[in-house]
């Protein structure tokens, strides 16, 4: 099944209370899945301080590694766990390069200016307080609980991919041909860490936005290479976009006031946002784009 | 009897559906604060009347006998699927699957339903106030289904006998569905159907009368190549 949370929030009131909002609704969805589980901050300057650079590192042992960042990189690094992910941080140009020179084989979750990616095999609730999500800050959030079906469970196969710079893409479904999409962008020398199909869509999106697309016109090129039940929630530094496939059998409910945008595999996973009662609530249809941008 | 009020931030819901599966239950119940909860009210069999205020999860009021349900929020993927007879109002929108495999009795929703509305009713009477998504109706083997938006793409796809009443724009018909003329006795069966709904104030000559061109379900000998 797989749960798909997400959370916008316009009113910079709320932005403290973004971890205690996203840990609900994604402890809500842990029926959906429940071997391991992710989620993406936005704009959380205890994980990504303003103005430096942040990259999310998994299956990480060596908190070592920060110093030797630092050194070949010629900057201060600074490194924090959350749960089983390290988070390096550094106000230096150039940290996700020294991070693949110095560790080639480092699984990086996430990078970026306002995103940290926190991934991890396990009960959602039980990552969610290893990771002190509750307390987290910022004007996004985005999360996944996962049911594997496509392929093993481990912190390379949850999601959220988030594979291009504060990019992020979460899924609920498959891709059925995801092998012939793979085999195309390793052609064009696009690298992947996992056999996980979700990764296949986020290089994608990554790989038409390196291009200069928009996120609307990189979501309907994926409308149109992909076959498979999806959907897809997708985030950037200043979007929050929601795609269905043609069939839209997997489920997925969206919900807007004037202080957020959420978005849930299921209405009960934003029962208890603030102001829910007045929001306009409805079901996204097939292959329509839903996109809000900051 | 006196009315019941169950809430569900402090009852179980297994709690509240067994007592609602309970002989001789009161007239009138209330279930408050089901938060997208799966399941509220599912099984019923007794002449009551249930109100659920707020959004419900999935299967809400399902294998529904006797019972008139009203959910005054919107409701999830197949409310109502596989009732018998009774009643289920959703006040706001409902998600797809709405009916789905139902015998009997009506289903209102009073907004928007999401896609595959009706897909393989089987009898039930599902009155649609606004739109319906794609592939409703899909399969439809009886019933009436009337939509007083505008349906999605794929209505009554390989139906079989299922009236279906769309006042809108249709986007696409499934195969086997065509548009048929309103008789008198449609006019009538129409009327009908918005006033036990509750829509009076529509002209039933604004619907547009759909169902099977039976093509599909019948073998045709001349078609045997093709197998």
């Amino acid at each position: 099944m797989c749960g798909i949370v997400g959370l916008h929030l316009r009113n910079p009131e709320l932005h403290p209370r973004l971890g205690a909002l996203l840990t609900g609704m994604l402890c809500e969805m842990q029926d959906r899945g429940a071997d391991s589980a992710g989620v993406a901050v936005y704009g959380d300057r205890r994980w990504s301080p303003e103005g430096q650079w942040s990259v999310s590192l998994l299956e990480m042992k060596d908190d070592a590694v920060a110093s030797r960042v630092s050194a070949r990189l010629g900057a201060p690094v600074a490194g924090q766990w959350a749960g089983d992910t390290l988070v390096l941080t550094s106000p230096g140009q150039g940290l996700l390069d020294a991070v693949r020179e110095v560790a080639p084989d480092v699984l990086v979750a996430g990078f970026g200016h306002e995103v940290t990616v926190l991934k991890g095999v396990g009960h959602p609730r039980d990552l969610a307080t290893a990771w002190g999500l509750e307390s987290a800050q910022g004007w996004q959030g985005v999360g996944h609980t996962r049911m594997a079906t496509e392929s093993a469970v481990t912190p390379s196969g949850a999601h959220p991919y988030a594979v291009g710079p504060d990019q992020c893409l979460v899924h609920n479904g498959s891709f059925s041909n995801h092998a012939t999409i793979r085999r195309e962008l390793r052609s064009e020398g696009v690298r992947f860490d996992s056999e996980n199909d979700t990764e296949v869509g986020a290089r994608f999106v990554a790989h038409q936005l390196a291009q200069g697309k928009d996120v609307e016109t990189a979501l309907k090129e994926l409308l149109t290479t992909f076959d498979g039940f999806y959907t897809l929630l997708v985030s950037n530094a200043d979007s929050f976009a929601v795609v269905r496939d043609a069939i839209a059998c997997k489920p997925a409910v969206i919900a807007e006031t004037g202080d957020w945008v959420a978005m849930a595999s299921e209405y009960r996973a934003l029962a208890h946002l603030p102001g829910v009662e007045t929001a306009r609530i409805w079901e996204p249809e097939p292959e329509v784009i839903y996109a809000w941008t900051r | 009897m006196d009315p019941l009020t169950f809430d569900l931030n402090t009852t179980p819901l297994r709690e509240v559906n067994g007592a609602l599966h309970a002989p001789g239950l009161a007239a009138a119940v209330t279930i408050e604060n089901p938060a997208g909860a799966h399941n509220v009210a599912v099984g019923l069999s007794g002449e009551t009347r249930v109100t659920v205020k707020g959004h419900v999860g999935y299967y809400a009021a399902g294998m529904n006998q006797r019972a008139d349900v009203v959910i005054e929020g919107n409701a999830g993927t197949g409310v109502a699927e596989n009732m018998m007879s009774g009643s289920v109002v959703v006040k706001g929108n409902a998600s797809q699957s709405a009916g789905a495999t139902a015998h009997g009795g009506l289903l209102v929703v009073e907004g928007d339903a999401a896609a595959r509305c009706g897909i393989s009713m089987k009898g039930v009477d599902i009155v649609v106030g606004g739109n319906v998504g794609h592939n409703s109706a899909f399969m439809a083997q009886a019933g009436r289904l009337v939509v007083r938006g505008d349906a999605g793409e794929g209505l009554g796809d390989s139906i079989y006998e299922t009236r279906i009443y769309v006042r809108g724009a249709v986007a696409s018909l499934g195969a086997d569905c065509v548009a048929k003329e309103m008789r008198p006795e449609h006019v009538e069966e129409l009327s009908d159907l918005l006033k036990q709904a509750r829509f009076e104030g529509d002209d039933p000559a604004d619907y547009t009368r759909y169902g099977s061109a039976r093509t599909l379900y019948h073998f045709h000998a001349s078609n045997t190549s093709s197998y």
